[in-house]
This record gives C-alpha cells, sequence and structure tokens, in this order.
C-alpha cells in the first residue's frame, strides 16, 4: 500500500518548492511578492526566511524584464522558477516568452537552451473580473519550444514542479488559482511519476471527459452526477497541454466511442479544440456521435456571480452535452 | 553632431600592434559587409541584411576591452560584433547563406549570429529584446560568484521600449555586473531621436535608475575602447551596472529594403567625413605606429580572409529537411555542457 500524505495544493507547491531549493543551488525563486509577502496565493510563505533574499527574489512589476531575466540566467547555467501572479499578467511578458524563452534553442542552432520553470497561477470562478479570470494556457501550448503542464491534483502540484526542472527546456506550470485550498492525499511514491502522460481519473464505458486543471473537478462531479443516472464517464486528466498525450487520448475514445472535451479557455481556438482535432484525425472511425466540448463563454469575464458561473464550464453544462450524446 | 573632433586618445596599457590589430578588425568588417551587399544583390544572401558600416568602432572598441569569460548579448546589427568578438567569418557568412556549417546551422541567419564558444548570446531582432536576457545572465555569474560581466548591445531606438527601463532598473536595483553599450546612431529604423524621445541625451536616462553613464564618440576605436575599459572595470569590481552611450552613425541604409528617405544626402556625407577608418588611419600615420605599406598589407590580410570565408560558405551543405524540427526541444543528456 503507498503512503499517503494530507495537505493542500498549496502547501504541495510550497513543498515542491522548498525541495527544490534545498537540492540545488542553482535554484531560485523570483517574481512580484514573493518573498516579503509570501506569495499572492500564499505558496512561498516562509521560504524568504528560509532561503534569503538572493534566491527568493522580489521582482519590480516588470514582467518582462524578470521573465527576460529569469530566461538569460537559465542561459547563464542558473535553474530558475518565476512566478508570475496571474496569467493575464504574464501577457506583458509575451514578448520574451515567445521570441526569446521558445526560439533560443532553435535559432542558435542547438547552441543553448533555456531551462526556466515559469509557474502561473491562472483560471476563474472568483468574482475577479475581466482582467484577472482567464485561462490562456491554450496560447502557450500554441509555441513549439516551451511545454506546459496543468496540475489538476495535490499529487501533481507536489511532484511537478521537480520534473520541470529537470527539464532542459522552458516548461511553463499553469496552477488553476481554485485549487490552491483543495485538500487531498499526495501520493508519495514517485518512482513512477510521469509528468507528460494524460491520467484517467475515472474509469467509464460509456463517454470520455477529457480535460485538465481546474475543470478536472467539476468533470469528475459531473461524472458522478452520470453515474446516479446509469451512464459512466471516464475522465481522462491532460496534465500536460504540451506535449499533449495523443495516444492516451484516443486510448479513451476508443473504448468509450464518445467524448467532451472541457476546458476554460474560450471555446474558439480552444485547447479543447486541438484535442477534438486530435480525435477526428486518429479516432474518427471509433467515434458513435461526433465529439462535443464544454468551454468557457465567448464573453470577457463578467464580474457578477451569476453571470460568471454562467460563462465558466459547470458540472450541469457536461452533464447536459454527455446525455445529448445518447 | 556638427563639430568633427578629431581622434582623441588616452592609451590606457596598449600593448605595440594592438592598435593595428583594431584597424585590421575595422576593416574586416568594413569589407565583410560590403562583400555582404555584392552577395545580397547576387541572391546568395536573403532576408533582413542590416549593415554597421560607419559604426564599427563601436563594437571594435567595445569588445578589444573585454574578457573571454564576458558575455554578449547582441542585435539584429551584429555582423560587426560577431566578428569583432572572433567569430569566424567564414561561419558567419555560411550562416548568412543558410547553411549547416553557418554558426546557428543555417537556423539563425543575418539577425540571429550565436556562438557558445565566444560566450555570444545571439543578435536579438526584438529591439530591446536582449536587455533582459543580459540582466538574467549577470544574475547567473553574480550567483556563481564568478568574476565576468555582460554585455548589452542595443540602440537608440530601444530606449524607447519598456525593457530598457525595466532592465536598467533591476540591474540597478539588484546591483548585477552587465555593461549597457547604447550605439546611438540617431534613427530608431528612419525615425530620428528628436522625433520619438523627449529627452535626447540617452545617458542622462541612466540617472532615474541610480545607475553611472557616459557618452564617447562613436566614431573614435580608440575612445570607445578607452571608455569601455573604464566601464568594464567599474562593473568587473563593483559588481554594477553601467550605461555607455557611442555616439554613431550607419553610412548605409537601416537594412537592404531602406530607400532612406528620411535623412539628406548631406548628413550622410558629413557624418562620413568621421569615417572610423579614415581617421584613425590618419592617426597611426601621426604617431608613425604605420605607414600605407602597413595599410595595404591590412587589406590583403583582410581580403583574403573574406575570399576565404565565401568559399567556406559555399562549399557547406544545407540542412537535410528532414532535420527541419531537429533543436527545437533539447535532449535531455545535451544540458550538461552548458555553463556547468
Amino acid at each position: 500500500m503507498t503512503e499517503k500524505t494530507r495537505t493542500t495544493y498549496r502547501d504541495a507547491v510550497r513543498s515542491a518548492l522548498r525541495e527544490a531549493l534545498s537540492g540545488d543551488d542553482r535554484v531560485f525563486l523570483m517574481g512580484e511578492d514573493v518573498g516579503r509577502y509570501g506569495g499572492a496565493y500564499a505558496c512561498s510563505h516562509g521560504l524568504l526566511a528560509e532561503f534569503g533574499e538572493k534566491r527568493i527574489r522580489d521582482t519590480p512589476l516588470s514582467e518582462s524584464a524578470f521573465v527576460g531575466a529569469g530566461i538569460g540566467a537559465a542561459l547563464g547555467g542558473m535553474r530558475p522558477i518565476v512566478e508570475i501572479m496571474t496569467v493575464n499578467f504574464s501577457l506583458l511578458a509575451l514578448d520574451q516568452i515567445v521570441n526569446n524563452a521558445a526560439t533560443l534553442r532553435h535559432m542558435s542552432g542547438g547552441q543553448f537552451s533555456v531551462p526556466i520553470v515559469v509557474r502561473v497561477a491562472t483560471g476563474g470562478g472568483r468574482q475577479l473580473g475581466a482582467q484577472h479570470s482567464h485561462s490562456l494556457e491554450n496560447w502557450y501550448a500554441h509555441i513549439p519550444g516551451i511545454k506546459v503542464l496543468t496540475p489538476g491534483t495535490v499529487t501533481d502540484a507536489r511532484w511537478m514542479l521537480g520534473e520541470a526542472l529537470k527539464d532542459p527546456d522552458p516548461v511553463f506550470i499553469f496552477e488553476h488559482a481554485l485549487l490552491y485550498p483543495v485538500e487531498d492525499d499526495i501520493e508519495e511514491d514517485r518512482t513512477a511519476f510521469d509528468p507528460w502522460k494524460a491520467k484517467v481519473r475515472r474509469s467509464g464505458r460509456d463517454v470520455s471527459l477529457i480535460t485538465y486543471g481546474g475543470s478536472l473537478h467539476k468533470c469528475l462531479n459531473a461524472a458522478a452526477e452520470l453515474s446516479a443516472d446509469g451512464i459512466e464517464a471516464e475522465v481522462v486528466d491532460l496534465r500536460s497541454l504540451r506535449p499533449l498525450d495523443t495516444g492516451s487520448i484516443l486510448g479513451s475514445v476508443s473504448r468509450t466511442h464518445r467524448a467532451v472535451v472541457v476546458d476554460e479557455g474560450w471555446r474558439t481556438g480552444s485547447i479543447a479544440a486541438e484535442v477534438m482535432a486530435q480525435i477526428m484525425e486518429g479516432a474518427f472511425d471509433e467515434l458513435d456521435v461526433p465529439v462535443r466540448r464544454v468551454c468557457s463563454e465567448e464573453v470577457p469575464m463578467p464580474y457578477a456571480k451569476h453571470l460568471e458561473d454562467a460563462a465558466l464550464p459547470q458540472p450541469e453544462k457536461i452533464v447536459a452535452a454527455v446525455k445529448e450524446m445518447f | 553632431m556638427s563639430e568633427f573632433s578629431v581622434l582623441k586618445t588616452e592609451q590606457i596599457g596598449r600593448a605595440a600592434g594592438e592598435n593595428i590589430e583594431l584597424l585590421g578588425q575595422i576593416l574586416l568588417i568594413r569589407r565583410f559587409e560590403e562583400k555582404c551587399v555584392e552577395l545580397y544583390s547576387a541572391g546568395k544572401i536573403r532576408g533582413f541584411l542590416h549593415l554597421y558600416i560607419g559604426e564599427e568602432a563601436v563594437g571594435v572598441g567595445t569588445m578589444s576591452a573585454l574578457k573571454d569569460e564576458d558575455r554578449i548579448v547582441s542585435t539584429y546589427r551584429e555582423h560587426g560584433h560577431a566578428l569583432a568578438r572572433g567569430i569566424p567569418a567564414g561561419s558567419i557568412m555560411a550562416e548568412m547563406f543558410g547553411k549547416a556549417n553557418g554558426c546557428c546551422r543555417g537556423r539563425g541567419g543575418s539577425m540571429h549570429l550565436f556562438d557558445r564558444t565566444k560566450n555570444f548570446f545571439g543578435g536579438n531582432a526584438i529591439v530591446g529584446g536582449g536587455l533582459p536576457l543580459a540582466v538574467g545572465l549577470a544574475i547567473a555569474d553574480k550567483m556563481q560568484n564568478t568574476n565576468a560581466i555582460t554585455v548589452c548591445f542595443f540602440g537608440d531606438g530601444a530606449v524607447a521600449e519598456g525593457e530598457f527601463h525595466e532592465s536598467l532598473n533591476l540591474a540597478s536595483l539588484w546591483e548585477l555586473p552587465v555593461l549597457f553599450i547604447c550605439e546611438n546612431n540617431l534613427y530608431a529604423m528612419g525615425t530620428a531621436l528628436d522625433r520619438h524621445q523627449a529627452q535626447t541625451d540617452i545617458a542622462k536616462k541612466a540617472g532615474s535608475y541610480a545607475m553611472p553613464s557616459e557618452t564617447v564618440n562613436g566614431m573614435d576605436v580608440l575612445g570607445v575602447r578607452d571608455a569601455s575599459m573604464r566601464a568594464a572595470e567599474l562593473v568587473r569590481s563593483e559588481s554594477k551596472p553601467f550605461l555607455l552611450v557611442a555616439e554613431t552613425y550607419r553610412f548605409r541604409a537601416h537594412s537592404m529594403y531602406d530607400p532612406d528617405l528620411y535623412r539628406t544626402k548631406d548628413e550622410v556625407e558629413q557624418w562620413k567625413l568621421r569615417c572610423p577608418i579614415a581617421n584613425f588611419q590618419k592617426y597611426l600615420l601621426q604617431t608613425g605606429e604605420a605607414d600605407a605599406a602597413t595599410f595595404e598589407a591590412l587589406e590583403k590580410k583582410v581580403e583574403k580572409e573574406i575570399s576565404e570565408a565565401v568559399d567556406f560558405a559555399d562549399a557547406g551543405e544545407i540542412e537535410s529537411v528532414e532535420d527541419l524540427c531537429k533543436d527545437v526541444y533539447t535532449p535531455f543528456q545535451a544540458l550538461t555542457s552548458q555553463g556547468e
């Protein structure tokens, strides 16, 4: 029986940071309010006292400079972890991410790698309006040269960071902000831990719910509800958006013959659209009905709770989408 | 810029023959780029080609003040930086030919020259995009207690970018060993400095970030060299950044596509009177360090080097299209060789 520890997603991120900082002198953390404040989501609380100013660096509000500095430090032999407070702020660093982090290895003919890890809080559901609530991780998943992880469980929050740091290329970790207080067991055995493979979080024979990050729990709730109605849904957690684990996606669809893709990005050009395209390319003949998706509505995130709820994927929307397939 | 100063030098610790070496480097860059123009017209070089002609003294003077372990972050007008840093002309030419024996295997081209062995971290074609990288390289050196400094070139156009201000602030705030070198050629592509900057004295901007700065005549290689040595020494010994502004001018258009309609012929001609080659030669004749035969021998040497570079590029293979997607990601085992 595997050993388990109960903790929050936030504490799991902090444990991962502490482990990374303790294990490798090249690792340091920088970002807005990661030090004295303790992190906007308290992920780095206490780390400044433990590791000091050189390794826990509070930055000015200069996303482009500190992300670019992270890239430069990675070129210079360090293993920086850069925290961006929210995905909307990451747009201020897009030049560095798209034009430098993603390109330097290729442009240099393979001479330089950029082993940076960028952690980004993402997602809606907290009534923060149209500049703090979006899920833009699929923009990053569009870019060759970087990799994108989306830990949806406490165990993934605990172990993905370490794996990302082992990677020689830029890895972005998108943490859905609603997950930070979620409490669950960490599976302590990491020997078989592979962040780049999708995972079946719940087995089922009737339909595949393919999702990641903050939508994982909505899918699991929807699956429980569907089960009560006699429909057994398989929930596939993508975990990595780039590379996408196409094999696992097609494998699940081949078992269930129905698929609903759920993600918090806007519907048009969403990661869901990419997953659907891959199903079309690789498992069209397996499908009993057309693939569906449940995404965010095409609207900047509204503030009012009832409107925000309506804009986001919800278990009832997922249930409804599945039931229309039968 | 109306006054055309004669060269002034302080002769900081210069060895015999060193001035001839500097002239040789300037000549190499000038003739190399003249050859590039020819090869561009012949269709062997494509894409954008931004010439450094007129500005050579800045790159040559600066590079002569640096150590091998120092790191260079450059711009898209970087042939001169690359040559002065010692990247072989053949490797650069082959890169511009898009050949596999180019310094980036044909993946970069004129605007993206890299050479790990020379600590040359690229021509960056996003104006201002290299400054944050330089800050980060300096973080790495500071945290690893190396004695290296990072030299970051950019143009006057870059000072309008947020990344300039963010990077100078961060470098100063964290006391990082970066030598920022602004090559002020008075035009951001076609927009004159006084048409894009409220404060045209670029060196003054460093004051906002509690950073020392100096302005130097960028047409005078010895002046640039001396200023760079002073600045590099300060950056290295105090582990703090410095902004050096070199006033210079490009004699050619912005790129091969530029019809050069935004400045007068007279202005260009006036600046050509300050040619870093002609004036340096005049100086060397005056000091007796060189004579006509010296110059002739240098020209011959440079001509041979360029001819060999073109041959090298011509003879190069092209990358197999099968390898198109190579080097997007790193094979895991390859990482150990990067600064570790």
